[in-house]
């Protein structure tokens, strides 16, 4: 059984300059370290009703620190 | 400025002092991006200007050719003044950076909101039944100076004192040295009163943060800490201020996006992005400190580079319809506060400071225009040091 699609999002920490965009379009999908750096929240899976903020979050990124990788089958 | 000869060209002779630079320098970046996208003058003893956002993106990330250490363009070279983490390289960056940080994440910054929102309403009572104000004096410039003075615990009142150094600082100081170092000496005074009072007795405020912060495990040196509490004054006022006056001239002479923005103030969050983007206030410098080049552009050492964020942000190569203000503008990276690792600290305070200006305003006074002529700020900080509203 292929596994279905889904979307993870990962923010890379050496580009991420803690701009905070990906965290202000998408709270559900990222959160901050004590320094106001972003990362994933948990373990980045991107739920099908999220997947359209998740690309917000890219495309806002200042720095080009936010990843979204397509798992399992198109 | 006046007696300053006018600019030749903007290719090889520009000088963002020049009048038509300080009253609209948008159709010269224009021009700029298309015949010479990195210009260059030798006023102020040799300027290099990237105009595109590849370049100044590129200058921004090259932190071992151009240097921190000075930061602003001047006339003549002044003795170093000190702001870490805005005047550090690395590796001293870093650390200098870190520390400030945590206070200014937006979990922090959300506290200071209340305090900010009473604050707005109580400058727009001032004026309101007027009909009439200056929002860059009565109102734009207030709310940054008094906000910081409530985060260092210090008299809100003392925000007089506060912008009058910086206009010392930015932009009389930019050709007259004594007046820069005077204000400097008097605003490192003022807080060096404040760092004794508070080593002894600590409060609840960021200079009694800094001054007990043991960043690697060890105190910071005195003059490290005033070096950072002068950095927040310099560059959390005029910077801050010149924003909310641009939004608030922008929603002045639009009335449709005025309009929208009161019937949806879901939009708010996206909108403060594209005025950040469209009116960018802040541009930095660099010292060339190693000879590079750049897209076919040698950079001599010894030489300024004028790091332009509101150039990059108006570049039709990254931003379609980068010359118009959409405020329901998806897709926006815009570089208003910086790339790379001197990413505005401030930049969370800035964007709380600016939604509230404009929410309060828009609440109050839904309804105004222009009233007469605006000025804007010479240097480079860029927002309306004059903006004449009527609201009958």
């Amino acid at each position: 059984m292929p596994e279905p699609r889904r979307l993870r999002v990962r923010v890379d920490p050496d580009k991420c300059q803690g701009h905070n965009r990906c965290k202000a379009i998408a709270p559900e999908l990222f959160e901050l370290d004590e320094l106001g750096n972003a990362r994933a929240a948990g373990d980045g899976i991107v739920p099908a009703d999220l997947e359209e903020k998740a690309y917000l979050a890219k495309s806002n990124c200042p720095e080009f620190a936010v990843e979204i990788v397509e798992e399992g089958e198109p | 400025m006046t007696g300053r000869p006018p600019a030749k060209d903007w290719a090889t002779d520009f000088d963002h002092l020049d009048p038509r630079w300080v009253n609209d320098p948008f159709p010269i970046w224009d021009e700029m991006r298309k015949g010479c996208p990195i210009a260059h003058t030798d006023r102020f003893m040799g300027v290099y200007f990237p105009s595109r956002y590849e370049d100044v993106r590129a200058v921004a990330y090259d932190t071992e050719h151009f240097s921190s250490r000075r930061v602003i363009v001047r006339e003549n070279p002044p003795p170093r003044i000190p702001a870490p983490p805005i005047t550090s390289d690395p590796p001293d960056h870093r650390p200098a950076r870190m520390v400030l940080l945590p206070p200014f994440t937006p979990d922090a910054i959300r506290k200071l909101e209340p305090r900010a929102r009473a604050l707005c309403n109580e400058l727009i009572d001032r004026f309101i039944a007027r009909g009439t104000c200056d929002a860059a004096v009565e109102y734009a410039q207030e709310i940054p100076a008094r906000l910081i003075a409530h985060m260092l615990d210090l008299p809100e009142s003392d925000g007089d004192l506060y912008r009058r150094w910086i206009h010392e600082i930015l932009e009389v100081g930019i050709t007259d040295q004594a007046v820069l170092m005077q204000a400097v000496g008097e605003m490192t005074r003022y807080f060096a009163a404040a760092v004794q009072e508070r080593t002894a007795k600590p409060g609840d405020d960021l200079i009694s943060y800094l001054v007990h912060a043991r960043p690697n495990g060890t105190p910071m040196t005195t003059d490290h800490v005033l070096g950072s509490l002068r950095l927040l004054l310099i560059a959390g006022i005029d910077t801050t201020w010149s924003g909310i006056g641009s939004c608030i001239w922008h929603l002045a002479k639009t009335p449709q996006d005025r309009r929208r923005l009161v019937a949806e103030p879901a939009l708010m969050p996206t909108a403060v992005e594209e005025l950040l983007r469209a009116y960018a206030p802040v541009t930095m410098a660099r010292e060339v400190v190693k000879e590079t080049s750049i897209n076919g552009c040698a950079f001599k050492p010894g030489q300024m580079v004028l790091l332009s964020f509101p150039a990059a942000c108006r570049d039709p190569a990254v931003f379609p319809d980068a010359d118009k203000v959409v405020i329901d503008r998806k897709e926006n990276r815009h570089a208003a506060f910086g790339l790379g690792i001197h990413r505005c600290v401030g930049s969370n305070l800035a964007r709380m400071e600016l939604t509230v200006a404009v929410e309060e305003l828009l609440k109050r006074i839904p309804e105004f225009s222009l009233a007469g002529e605006v000025s804007w700020s010479e240097g480079t900080v860029r927002g309306p040091r004059r903006l004449p509203l009527r609201f009958q």
